[in-house]
């Protein structure tokens, strides 16, 4: 058993639908009980979609078991048959029916339907979201791709894979590969899961090479492809601008064709920002990266190396991808942290004391309540990470908008100065206009938002015998230094003190503590 | 609307002897485990730990998008494969888990084992194990189990499995004891400090919540001690209360103005109040809250309403839909229909109302969409592919976040209904 607050990923069926719900023609029955359909609302509140996704649940009860859920089923089965006559069924076990052990295979095809029907295995008490959205799509592809007489076309032709509902930009990092794809002269064979049928798949092979844009999701099934059609897939994920070149050269040796036109003509806003004076500023912030390994490992490319910020520390919840990860740490000399407990995660923000966190849902609460500033890169997220824009991750767009989303919760430019000049104005209060509240101040009641463990040692810090105190005039310095780094400056002066048992803090505490830490 | 006449309306008018459709198909309503994202606000030195899977985990995070709070007083203790498999004794992992918790969290009182599909299929023993954490746990935390999940119950009765699990080990009264009012069923604070200014202005002091907002300050009951449901989906609450000896005031529930009348009139006669002392408590709130309901009701009066089975609160929502706001019942489903606690309910309904218990989502739907009704009420699942077809929805899970209960609230409550309808008025795009 393990003790869990939030998850980074849902159960293994939850993969499988978004893979449904991704696709068309499709109907998946989850044999599951009651309960089960708050799924539903992943995707049409979280994700907004005006359809329900095409899945239909046996919802069974306990009245059910023991006498007739296998009955259950196959009346479910027959009846979405009859209602939305799919091009193929897709069946399947939650975790609960898992425990029951109906076949929902077995039990689909002894019904004879005239549709395909293809069965999932998805070990709930083992495996996650992504395992299940990966094995769901490989196992469609197994049953639904066939040898294919090859086209003629004087272009090259490709698949995208990897795409699907409830996807982190995924319908607009479709759009924008798709782009550039186009731009390169190579066509779009088949795009799946998001957006192919049954019938799709089935003509998967008619490429001439696969482009894997979400590892995770499509990783296993290129590796089939490539085995069972001799398609070979891209290994590169296009997500920031040095990621992307290298991606448009990847396919371009790949396709045959050249390259340099597209590199040539990028229409990248993002060299130049981040080459201004103002992005000065941004050199050397400490930022803390966390989510599903694609993500993390470009964005800590970006990062590092387009932004010119510091990666302090990373980490991912796929532990199907640690090794990679991993391997990604070693370039910023960090260790990756694998783990799917967020309060690993938590701890490790609040010990590393980052000036920007990149991550999920999870990592935006982390990081509120620490007071430190995040932009979202990867899933799991919130409705307002589906944005009504066109705001994709992938492709020179997708830099661009990761400049935008990852620079602006920082303090810009010169604002670090004005903020200094301004500071004693009556006028001005607080952080500037375009920013939120400041950090938040912790507050007394019982529901603390600060998790108990660290409360205590904050607590702890505070009421030890020999906490170093501080003299008026250090206390008024302190005052002067911007708030938005005062309460490091305070930590680590009273860090500095205690080390060195210094019991009283003075001016020159401040700074030879300044001097110190300073990187 | 807020005469007392209506509420002894003759029962032939109502729907108390009204055929129900009973479906049977795909229930599109949330489990039992749902209850505890507000149960745990209103106990607040509770913790729930769902002994599950990770789909109960995502359930509870998903649900209500709960993920506002930093860290919540409920967690998961999530069954994996070694548990199944026998290579980790699930009550040793179990006692693990729950002793990482509270050293985590000391200042919890009360710890809620809270029963999942899985940990009931696989039959784990969660009340062994509560006795047992109980006693180990003593004197500071008190471990208590129930059952939240989608096999046994739907979305509410897990409110109802909790209070129920609370009631075994409530302090007793003896026959001796004064006369004492219960309320039983999670309401908002706000709405408790109201309901309580009432009652102390009827001349009742001593009246007490189930559940109170502490663990250790839970009511005490006794053969003198009479209860009002302030929820219509405590049935086995009510059950084991009146096993205490404890009786039930038969009462309509406190939505909308009439609702709040009949309910607090229950108590004012079981408990002797005058009627001039009863209307001189009521008439402020009553008259201030019909003016404010009466302000929604130009635009609601003849629209139709088709509600989805959700709550159980839908059959009194529909009576203080039709009653108070003059709408116009196209179907009322409910996952459960009460009869015995839901008597005064059927009675005030409009006779005719369609009435549907249980539920197969589809043929629900195809119903709904041949109704075409001005709004429908139902659940997040439903509601954003229904406004694509052009048909204006209500979440139903707002009915039971938001404080809706008493005079102070009704016109919160039809606000709730209005709202969707007040912005397709607006919306030009």
């Amino acid at each position: 058993m393990q003790l869990t607050l939030w998850t980074y990923e849902g159960p293994p069926h939850v993969g499988a639908m978004r893979v449904a719900t991704g696709m068309k023609g499709l109907h998946y029955v989850l044999h599951a009980p009651q309960g089960d359909t708050y799924a539903d609302l992943l995707f049409t509140m979280i994700e907004r979609r005006s359809e329900r996704p095409p899945v239909t649940y046996t919802t069974f009860q306990a009245r059910d078991l023991g006498s007739d859920t296998a009955d259950l089923f196959q009346t479910a089965v027959r009846d979405s048959y009859e209602r939305f006559k799919p091009e193929a069924l897709l069946v399947g076990a939650s975790c609960t029916a898992e425990l029951i052990q109906d076949d929902p295979g077995g039990l689909a095809r002894a019904l004879n339907l005239p549709v395909p029907v293809v069965a999932v295995e998805l070990p709930a008490y083992q495996k996650k979201e992504n395992w299940g959205a990966a094995e769901t799509f490989y196992r469609l592809v197994r049953a639904f791709a066939q040898p294919v007489e090859r086209t003629k076309s004087a272009r090259p032709r490709c698949n995208i894979l990897g795409p699907t509902a409830l996807g982190f930009r995924h319908r607009d990092d479709l759009r924008e590969i798709s782009g550039l794809l186009g731009q390169m002269g190579i066509d779009i064979n088949v795009t799946a899961p998001l957006t192919a049928a049954p019938s799709d798949l089935a003509r998967l092979a008619d490429a001439d090479f696969n482009v894997v844009l979400y590892p995770e999701i499509a990783g296993i099934t290129a590796t089939y492809l490539t085995k069972t059609f001799g398609q070979p897939a891209t290994k590169i994920v296009p997500i920031g601008v040095g990621a992307t070149r290298d991606f448009i050269a990847e396919v371009a040796a790949l396709a045959g064709v050249d390259a340099a036109g597209v590199l040539a003509d990028s229409h990248s806003h993002m060299p130049w920002y981040a080459r201004s004076v103002d992005s000065n500023y941004l050199t050397g912030k400490r930022v803390y990266v966390f989510g599903d390994a694609t993500h993390v490992i470009a964005a800590a490319r970006i990062a590092q190396t387009e932004l010119g910020f510091t990666v302090v520390g990373m980490g991912t919840y796929s532990r199907e991808f640690a090794r990679e990860v991993r391997e990604a740490a070693k370039l910023y000399d960090v260790e990756a942290l694998i783990t799917d407990d967020y309060l690993d995660v938590e701890e490790q923000v609040a010990s590393l004391n980052p000036e920007l966190v990149l991550g999920s849902q999870m990592e935006r609460h982390i990081a509120k309540r620490l007071g430190v500033p995040c932009a979202m890169i990867s899933a799991p997220m919130h409705v307002q990470d589906f944005p009504a824009r066109y705001a994709p991750q992938m492709g020179f767009e997708g830099a661009n908008v990761i400049f935008d989303s990852w620079v602006h919760p920082l303090m810009m430019g010169l604002e670090e100065h004005l903020l200094g000049m301004f500071r004693e104005d009556t006028e001005f209060s607080h952080a500037p206009s375009h920013l939120g509240a400041a950090p938040q101040a912790a507050p007394s009641s019982t529901e603390s938002p600060v998790p108990a463990a660290l409360h205590e040692a904050d607590v702890a810090v505070l009421d030890a015998p020999g906490a170093p105190g501080w003299t008026a005039d250090a206390e008024k310095e302190l005052g002067k230094i911007p708030f938005f780094v005062r309460g490091k400056a305070r930590r680590n002066t009273e860090r500095f003190a205690r080390d060195r048992g210094v019991a009283l803090i003075t001016v020159d505490t401040i700074y030879d503590a300044k001097s110190h830490f300073s990187r | 609307m807020t005469g007392l006449a209506e509420i002894s309306a003759p029962k032939a008018a109502g729907c108390a002897d009204a055929p129900v459709l009973r479906e049977r198909g795909q229930r599109e309503v949330f489990c039992g485990l749902t209850g505890i994202i507000w149960l745990h606000r209103k106990i607040q030195d509770a913790f729930f730990l769902v002994v599950g899977s990770r789909t109960c985990a995502h359930l509870i995070q998903s649900a209500a998008g709960v993920m506002i709070f930093a860290e919540p007083r409920f967690a998961t203790a999530i069954i994996d494969e070694r548990d199944l498999a026998g290579l980790s004794d699930a009550n040793d992992e179990l006692d693990r888990v729950v002793t990482r918790l509270i050293q985590r969290r000391p200042e919890i009182n009360l710890l809620f084992l809270v029963g999942s599909c899985p940990s009931e299929v696989i039959k784990l023993d969660l009340s062994r194990a509560a006795q047992r954490l109980s006693r180990q746990l003593s004197p500071a935390v008190r471990v208590l189990n129930y059952s939240g999940s989608g096999i046994e119950t739907t979305f509410t009765q897990g409110e109802d499995a909790c209070l129920a699990s609370l009631v075994p080990d409530l302090p007793a009264l003896s026959a001796q004891d004064a006369p004492n009012l219960l309320v039983v069923g999670a309401l908002a604070d706000v709405v408790e400090d109201q309901m309580l200014r009432l009652f102390t202005a009827m001349g009742l002091h001593n009246v007490s919540f189930l559940p109170a907002r502490k663990a250790g300050a839970m009511p005490a009951i006794g053969p003198n001690t009479h209860m009002l449901l302030a929820q219509p989906f405590l049935a086995e609450t009510a059950r084991l209360l009146e096993q205490r000896g404890v009786t039930r005031l038969p009462a309509p529930f406190p939505l909308g103005i009439e609702g709040t009348t009949a309910w607090l009139q229950a108590a004012a006669t079981a408990f002797g109040v005058s009627q001039p002392t009863f209307l001189a408590a009521i008439a402020a709130p009553s008259k201030r809250g019909s003016e404010a309901v009466a302000r929604v009701r130009d635009m609601m009066a003849g629209k139709s309403v088709f509600m989805f089975p959700d709550s159980q609160l839908e059959i009194p929502l529909a009576r203080f839909l039709a009653r108070e706001l003059d709408m116009t019942l196209v179907e009322i489903g409910t996952p459960y229909l009460h009869r015995q606690h839901l008597a005064d309910e059927l009675d005030l309904l409009p006779a005719g109302t369609m009435l549907s218990e249980g539920q197969d989502v589809e043929r629900q739907l195809d119903r709904c969409r041949a109704a075409r009704p001005d709004l429908v009420v139902c659940g997040l699942g439903l509601a954003n592919p229904l406004e694509a077809e052009g048909i204006a929805t209500k979440w139903s899970i707002e009915l039971l976040f938001t404080p809706i209960q008493g005079y102070d609230q009704a016109a919160d409550l039809a606000e709730l209904f209005a709202r969707p309808l007040v912005r397709r008025a607006k919306l030009r795009v």
